[in-house]
């Protein structure tokens, strides 16, 4: 019998899998019926998955963390039984800011992040001793990858975002606008939205995901525990299904498809040429036109894209401990863990030819080289390099000591301070 | 009694939010302020305090809200409507309706159900206005096609406008379809034939 799933989603780039899944035929391939529906922000999506409006949905990774943690305006809780795939972030300035930057005597003729990000500090302490006020930054949402990745781009060059800069919240959709109008000086948003801004002449792109964590899990499904306890074969269904969807979206032959389907107005609304371009990891990166070529920009499947590791739920913890999103303690911790299910994945894609990985967490960031890891079945599996920006791997049995190797951080204490300005 | 608490309402629509003003001042709610422009509303949230917000479930800016709430204690934590999730009756006509709310955490709930309360309604209340609105629109729109038609019917077929509506009708009776289905075929067929150039031959 045939099982009514809706599924939310917002209008990204890597809402890819879902669209696939419920396009391509591979959720009809599990006897799902799955219907879509576009929302219009995180905060509703939450709520509506949690108001058992929608069954599961594409979401924020760091947001079914925050769940498990009871952090945030609605906390219910939600896991992640698959991951939707890696990369698609990046960071865009201000064309104002980036000439700044460019005259700020730091040399950012290689196009490196890292020297992007010494630049804007050197920006930011110039801001403040003429006294100018703070730069304005914008995010999607507290607790998601691309607040984390703008504070760690910040953060390595020794800028503190909780009181050298000014940190808000801006629709996705609405991000060049705010730039356009001066309302914020940069931000980190998913694709299309930089590449639009950049073409616009906004803004300048600055950093993408793969310069800061290259296997950061983006987007995810988020699903009700209830879900997976009383109905755990539906639940193994949609696990299946997205995960055939991300192989058939990861395979280049299918790119002219893929954007045909995702430029739908119903869909992202967006020129099915810009999706393509992303796709293939052709981002213009400045408003002359300048074209960086990002192999890995955008992977929904390879190297275990949609395996829920319990070391990146950890990863994203960490960066709820640095600044001050959570206070630290064991049962946090652990509570934490439980917003990843791989064994959920596990059960579902058992025996299925997909190789399945023998561990559940693993020390990231690790990798500088392709390399194999041992699995369980469905044959080998290589995970691409995972450095992180910094250099500085991330072991999840050692959580304390990487939160603490971090030189700008702010305090579970702290935060509260400054909330009480 | 008159309420002490203090409610914000947020929409990007002027119509509806003076509607929910009104109905929440009617209720004795004398500390209702509005904000319609996403740009003052941090300043006015910081400026009001308020109990209670109300926003437009439709509004992106729900996400922007709750990182203001995230780093800032100008509002006492505010949390989302019905966490508590015992009133599932609420809920769906809270979400059907198009409505979202923040409530400041530990305000009894029986204060703040009459609030949301009347926001559902009155964003029902709205929607049934528009709706009825647009129907209005597109009867006149539909009067207008079926003047047309009438007009061509007399002057094509020399009928007198009694005529030419009975025409109409009982042709939208004998192929069980709408009077202004008949008209607006009458219309096309009629322009198939009309001269580029103005003045129309006869057919």
């Amino acid at each position: 019998m045939t099982r009514t799933i809706t599924l939310g989603f917002i209008p990204l780039i890597d809402a890819a899998v879902p669209i696939a899944a419920a396009e391509i035929g591979f959720a009809a391939r599990e006897g799902l019926d799955l219907r879509l529906v576009k929302e219009v922000s995180w905060a509703n999506i939450r709520d509506r998955l949690a108001f058992r409006q929608f069954d599961v949905a594409h979401m924020l990774a760091p947001m079914t963390v925050a769940s498990q943690l009871g952090i945030g305006s609605n906390p219910y809780p939600v896991v992640t039984p698959v991951a939707l795939g890696r990369g698609g972030n990046a960071i865009t300035l201000s064309t104002a800011l980036f000439a700044a930057m460019e005259a700020s005597g730091e040399d950012v003729s290689s196009g490196e992040a890292a020297s992007h990000a010494r630049a804007l500090k050197r920006v930011v302490d110039a801001r403040r001793a003429n006294g100018h006020p703070p730069l304005v930054f914008a995010v999607v949402y507290p607790f998601s990858a691309h607040n984390y990745e703008f504070r760690f781009f910040m953060g390595s060059a020794g800028i503190d975002p909780d009181r050298d800069v000014r940190m808000t919240v801006v629709p996705p959709p609405l991000m060049a606008d705010a730039l356009m109008a001066g309302a914020v000086d940069g931000f980190c948003v998913n694709a299309p939205w930089n590449m639009l801004a950049v073409e616009r002449g906004a803004g300048r792109i600055v950093a993408v995901k793969a310069d800061i964590w290259p296997a950061s899990p983006e987007k995810v499904l988020g699903m009700r525990p209830d879900l997976i306890d009383g109905e755990r074969d539906t639940a193994c269904r949609l696990v299946v299904a997205m995960e055939a969807a991300a192989r058939w979206c990861d395979d280049p032959a299918n790119r002219g498809d893929l954007a045909a389907l995702l430029a739908r107005p119903d869909r992202m609304d967006v020129p099915a040429d810009v999706v393509r371009r992303l796709l293939d990891g052709e981002v213009t990166i400045d408003p002359a036109g300048t074209v960086r070529r990002i192999p890995d920009y955008l992977r929904f499947a390879e190297g275990a894209a949609t395996f829920p590791w319990i070391s990146q739920a950890l990863w994203i913890f960490a960066q709820m401990l640095r600044w001050g999103q959570v206070a630290p303690s064991p049962s946090a911790e652990a509570a934490a863990a439980r917003a990843f299910r791989p064994d959920v994945w596990r059960e579902a894609l058992a025996g299925s030819g997909v190789p399945i990985p023998a561990q559940d967490r693993r020390v990231e960031g690790a990798l500088t080289a392709p390399t194999e890891i041992a699995t369980l079945s469905g044959g080998p599996l290589v995970l691409p390099p995972d450095r992180f920006g910094d250099d500085r791997p991330f072991d999840p049995d050692r959580i304390e000591d990487y939160v603490s190797g971090f030189s700008v951080r702010t305090s579970f204490r702290e935060r509260q301070a400054l909330a009480g300005e | 009694m008159a309420s002490t608490l203090s409610i914000l309402v947020v929409d990007e629509n002027r119509a509806r939010a003076a509607i929910i003003e009104d109905g929440l001042r009617e209720a004795g709610h004398a500390r209702v302020a509005v904000v319609t422009e996403m740009t003052g509303l941090v300043r006015e949230i910081e400026r009001l305090k308020p109990d209670v917000i109300v926003v437009d479930i439709e509004n992106p800016s729900r996400d922007s809200l709750e990182q203001f709430f995230e780093v800032s204690r100008s509002v006492q934590r505010p949390i989302a409507m019905f966490v508590d999730r015992s009133d599932s009756a609420s809920i769906q006509a809270a979400v059907e309706a198009g409505v979202s709310a923040y409530v400041v955490d530990g305000l009894k709930k029986e204060r703040v159900k009459p609030i949301l309360d009347m926001a559902i309604s009155r964003f029902n209340t709205f929607s049934r206005l528009t709706r009825e609105l647009a129907e209005a629109r597109s009867e006149l729109a539909d009067r207008k096609v079926i003047d047309r038609a009438k007009g061509i019917l007399m002057s094509h077929r020399g009928l007198k406008e009694e005529e030419a509506y009975a025409l109409l009708r009982q042709t939208a009776m004998n192929e069980k379809r709408k009077m202004v289905e008949i008209a607006r075929s009458v219309v096309t067929a009629a322009s198939l034939f009309a001269k580029p150039a103005g003045g129309r031959e006869d057919p």
